[in-house]
């Protein structure tokens, strides 16, 4: 054998076993949900008796359902533009900052590396009506009226989103830092040397040499609003996803399905739906941002 | 020499394999709960000299993983012989074909009568036959906070007796801020905690209504609007707490912030842990009609058992709902007992006794989906509170929900 074909077999060899991981631990507990969204299994039954689609009709029908739906387009639409553009700005204004660079980025970062659960906690009573509510106590003493945030079927969702961008600020920071770091300093150079002011070198050269980064980010961060459970789940009363299901998700939904109501099916039947979602959003999104720009 | 010692080695062999399979052996599935699993541990020891030619197993996992440890064992079929399980899932086990009914001549009509209060049969039966036995049993009670209580110049001594009496009560230790947010609740009220089974089996029925039909077939509870409305008016009109206060009512009251609190025996321990000066009353009547919910954890028999094991199985959950077992179980565990004759040695206990004088009257709701149920009467509240929508709608519409929750179960056992 060649040193070559032995390299390669090698290469193949360490290769197999994320391979197997994927196979076993992702595909076919995967495939194996597709197959029992077609069943009527309660989770402790021996018997899963097939029920065509029986259990995505039963979703549909189902209010709470499409609530959820709704609420987890919801958790995008509010989230994801916010996190990009937040962290945008906090990354363009700590790349011009030399001195603390790296205690500010640690700054940023640390809520992401905190534990989920603790941050929501955190946040949970920090949005408290008084007299424990940090937040509501400050608006009080500005004279300003006490707001129920979490306690408010429309004010408790954008609350949860504001926890959640403040977590995902960390990552997004640290990656489009990289990105900005990447750009080479030439092409700011000449466009200053053409008369470029501030703004059309940040909207004519950074941005759109930052493009993959914005991709990358906006795909990643779909996905993330799009599974949110850990802080609904921690945040709201008896993580039911309240008050009146106005910030259940539908990963809440198909948690509850499964395990408090062990309707195993219908869990099944939405966690496939949900699987076309995310599967349709991030084709689109790659298709449709992902443009090449050179100079 | 060395043939000598492999004579040995299979004469003790021998011994130890006569020993152990003359035994019967049945294996005991609970979820880990310390005190708990200490005490089964003690009595298993009580049991095997009781009957020396069985032997019990303990086996105990974590809460959260109990129906999927469970449902896993069954392909196994490496599942207990024996399974403590919440009398809420009943129903799921036996229509999965996990249980078998306790054998009608060893559990008779008397049997039960002459055991445990009345709830319990009922608690335990589904379709007709009879599923389980407990140990121990919970209640509700008003638990009132003694400190809050003189600072307000009310008599620490003297809980409300009458739902009037709670209302005026709480209106008087409840303290407000300058912009009117409360900082002291005077009651607190969380649906999600005990709150909605006190809606359910207490305050409906105390307004003359019956939560559901015999049967559990249909929900009923919405024909006394003034059941929810009483519960409401709390919140949005007497304003003496409301749900949330301070995160949850069990922090509430716990930190002092909460003078007054409805919930189970089974906060007795963390409440004396605390350091509270806290008191116990039986819940307020009205009308002069008093009720309260039971719940429990009962020991049912599993398909597993069959032959020998099965009568040693029912030597075990017998010996398990014993009088002395009983006692055992409320001085280690501190769960009450489910046999009245046992409870009555207690009634004058200051905190203990209003809690099993209340299962007199006790009913324990047949729930086919607690979770879902609870998360109904969740909702009833809050469209009250957060929607201004009237308590007779809300109530209508729970009713709605709730009897759909019941139809898809009754339709998938078939009846």
């Amino acid at each position: 054998m060649k040193l070559r074909h032995k390299k390669v077999l090698t290469a193949y060899l360490f290769l197999s076993i994320p391979l197997f991981f994927f196979v076993f631990i992702r595909f076919y507990p995967m495939m194996y949900s597709f197959y029992i969204s077609f069943t009527d299994w309660n989770i402790i039954s021996p018997i899963k008796k097939f029920v065509g689609f029986s259990n995505y009709i039963k979703i549909f029908q189902d209010p709470v359902f499409k609530i959820s739906l709704f609420n987890t387009l919801k958790y995008v639409l509010l989230g994801v533009p916010s996190v990009i553009a937040l962290s945008l700005c906090l990354a363009l204004l700590l790349n011009n900052i030399t001195k603390f660079q790296s205690l500010y980025r640690l700054v940023y970062v640390m809520p992401y590396i905190t534990p989920l659960v603790a941050t929501s906690w955190v946040w949970r009573w920090m949005y408290q009506r008084p007299p424990t509510g940090v937040i509501n106590n400050f608006l009080n003493m500005l004279g300003l009226p006490t707001r129920n945030f979490l306690l408010s079927t429309s004010e408790a969702l954008p609350s949860i989103v504001a926890t959640t961008v403040w977590v995902e600020l960390g990552y997004c920071i640290v990656i489009f830092l990289a990105g900005l770091q990447n750009i080479p300093k030439e092409y700011l150079e000449a466009a200053k040397v053409d008369g470029a002011n501030r703004t059309q070198l940040l909207f004519k050269i950074t941005i759109p040499l930052l493009n993959p980064v914005i991709v990358f980010l906006s795909v990643m961060e779909t996905i993330i609003f799009l599974r949110i459970f850990t802080q609904v789940y921690n945040m709201t009363d008896q993580g039911a996803g309240g008050p009146l299901n106005s910030t259940k998700p539908l990963v809440l939904y198909i948690y509850q399905k499964a395990f408090k109501s062990f309707d195993m099916g219908t869990a099944a039947a939405a966690t496939v739906v949900l699987f076309l979602i995310i599967l349709t959003i991030t084709v689109i999104q790659l298709k449709v941002l992902n443009r090449k720009v050179q100079y | 020499m060395r043939r000598c010692l492999l004579v040995a080695v299979l004469a003790l062999l021998v011994i130890i394999s006569a020993q152990t399979f003359g035994k019967v052996k049945i294996v005991y599935w609970q979820y880990y709960f310390e005190a708990k699993v200490k005490a089964i541990d003690e009595l298993i020891q009580e049991f095997q000299k009781l009957y020396p030619d069985i032997e019990v197993e303990h086996v105990t996992f974590p809460y959260e993983a109990f129906n999927e440890k469970v449902a896993a064992s069954i392909p196994a079929g490496t599942g207990p012989d024996v399974v403590n399980l919440y009398y809420g899932w009943i129903p799921k086990y036996v229509t999965s074909g996990y249980l078998q009914p306790l054998p009608e001549n060893e559990f008779s009509d008397e049997y039960f009568a002459n055991n445990f209060f009345p709830f319990v049969a009922k608690g335990v039966e589904f379709l007709g036959k009879r599923y389980a036995v407990p140990i121990a049993v919970r209640s509700l009670a008003l638990f009132w906070n003694k400190d809050l209580f003189k600072a307000a110049g009310l008599d620490p001594e003297k809980p409300p007796r009458t739902l009037q009496e709670l209302v005026e009560v709480a209106k008087k230790l409840t303290k407000y801020d300058k912009q009117g947010n409360i900082v002291q609740a005077g009651l607190a009220t969380q649906p999600s905690g005990q709150g909605h089974h006190w809606i359910r089996e207490v305050l409906t029925r105390q307004f003359g209504g019956k939560p559901y039909s015999d049967d559990y077939t249909k929900v009923l509870y919405h024909n006394v609007p003034e059941a929810l409305k009483f519960y409401t008016d709390l919140i949005t009109v007497h304003k003496v707490g409301y749900p949330g206060f301070m995160n949850d009512d069990i922090t509430a009251f716990t930190s002092m912030s909460a003078a007054m609190n409805i919930d189970g025996s089974f906060r007795i321990a963390a409440l004396k842990k605390a350091g509270l000066n806290f008191g116990v009353a039986e819940l307020p009547e009205h009308n002069g009609i008093k009720s309260n919910f039971a719940s429990f954890w009962a020991n049912a028999i599993t398909k597993n058992a069959t032959g020998q094991k099965l009568d040693a199985a029912i030597k075990f959950i017998k010996f398990l709902s014993s009088d002395k077992v009983m006692e055992v179980w409320l001085e280690k565990v501190g769960e009450l007992p489910a046999n009245p004759a046992v409870a009555q040695k207690y009634y004058n206990d200051p905190i203990y006794g209003p809690f099993l004088k209340g299962l007199e009257y006790a009913h324990a709701t047949f729930f086919v989906d607690e979770t879902a149920q609870r998360k109904v009467m969740m909702d009833a509240v809050d469209k009250v509170w957060l929607k201004g929508i009237s308590p007779d709608r809300a109530f209508r519409e729970a009713a709605e929900e709730e009897q759909k929750i019941l139809d898809n179960f009754w339709k998938s056992v078939g009846k």
